[in-house]
């Protein structure tokens, strides 16, 4: 196999080890969600329609009733007037209704109870739907974390083939300072072998020359403090003759100097 | 075909090049294998300096894989005998 491909293969596997191919789970999420809102607006129509029968329902019984009360009326009245083979009509009549209006209460009562069921329902689902959307937020910012995670991860490990680029760099930069400060330990020694000259020290000669000034310098040292030595053997003699009179002076002087300090 | 040289980035390369170019590749190859720093020198600056000429440079906002990955031109053997092996200079 010729070097490009076998160079490209190593990146290509070491990539899409680092690269989740999957489908992006964010998405599936989404449209999860999506199809609950869609069913809970389909429940919430379902109530809708309910209570419009319902109420439909209550307006029809409120007419028979009605109905009712005229037929009962009438009744009354066509007694007072001694026609009783009308009273007798109304009230067949009333009667017809009145069963009529029992049907409907059931009917009413049935529907009462599937619209509270299908409340109920709706507002559980909605509060599903609502617990889902926060979930579904929760995971989403995770994986987008986890994701922005494994970019950083893979950028650091530079797996990925631009991220080559970038190891590289770092490895040659690296290796840049690395060299360099071997390179600056190994000056320091030679300096201080004395293979090699301080440029600070580059006009003071070779290192005989060197070591000669030191020697020169150091005579002088020598010298300077046997002069200084010389000075001051006189002065130690004298105080060492000191008389009592002059022992009495200094102490004097001495107090003097403390009471000035106090 | 597009063919990343890393550390300079994409070109973009006519198909009908490939032969010369695995020619040169193979130059390469032999070098790497023999161990001659020489030669690899040599047939690295001949393979990239045709890449480069032949191919024409991907932008770089561009988002296209490589079909092929070249090392960089200052590269040495050891490099890229790293870069062969089964980690790569690349740890992980």
């Amino acid at each position: 196999m010729s070097l490009m491909k076998r160079i490209s293969l190593i990146f290509r596997s070491k990539a899409s080890t680092a690269l989740d191919r999957a489908e992006d789970p964010r998405e599936t999420l989404d449209y999860s969600y999506q199809r609950q809102v869609e069913l809970l607006a389909k429940v919430r129509r379902g109530v809708a329609d309910v209570a419009t029968s319902r109420k439909r329902v209550e307006l029809q019984v409120a007419q028979l009733r009605q109905q009712e009360n005229k037929l009962t009326d009438q009744a009354q009245k066509a007694l007072a007037m001694g026609r009783e083979d009308l009273a007798r009509e109304a009230l067949t009549r009333k009667s017809a209704i009145t069963a009529q209006v029992g049907d409907l209460a059931a009917q009413q009562a049935q529907l009462q109870g599937e619209e509270e069921k299908l409340t109920l329902a709706s507002q559980r689902l909605q509060a599903k739907v609502e617990s889902f959307r926060t979930r579904k937020e929760t995971i989403k910012a995770t994986y987008t974390a986890a994701e922005a995670q494994t970019r950083i991860n893979e950028a650091f490990s530079g797996i990925s083939e631009e991220m080559g680029d970038v190891g590289l760099a770092v490895q040659r930069a690296e290796d840049k300072t690395a060299q360099m400060q071997a390179r600056a330990g190994a000056i320091d020694e030679l300096i201080a072998s004395g293979a090699l000259d301080d440029a600070s020290s580059i006009n003071r000669g070779d290192d005989i020359a060197r070591e000669l000034e030191a020697m020169s310098s150091q005579s002088d040292v020598e010298s300077e403090l046997a002069a200084l030595k010389a000075k001051s053997a006189p002065q130690s003699i004298e105080a060492g003759d000191s008389t009592p009179q002059a022992e009495l002076t200094a102490q004097q002087g001495e107090q003097q100097k403390q009471e000035g300090q106090a | 075909m597009i063919i990343r040289i890393l550390g300079e980035g994409q070109r973009e390369i006519a198909d009908s090049e490939l032969d010369g170019l695995n020619a040169l590749d193979e130059k390469l190859e032999n070098a790497v294998e023999s161990g001659d720093e020489a030669t690899f020198t040599e047939a690295l600056a001949a393979l990239l300096t045709a890449v480069r000429s032949a191919g024409s440079p991907l932008a770089d906002d561009s988002l296209e894989d490589s079909d092929l990955i070249l090392p960089p031109s200052d590269a040495t053997l050891d490099e890229v005998r790293a870069l062969l092996s089964d980690d790569g200079l690349i740890p992980g």
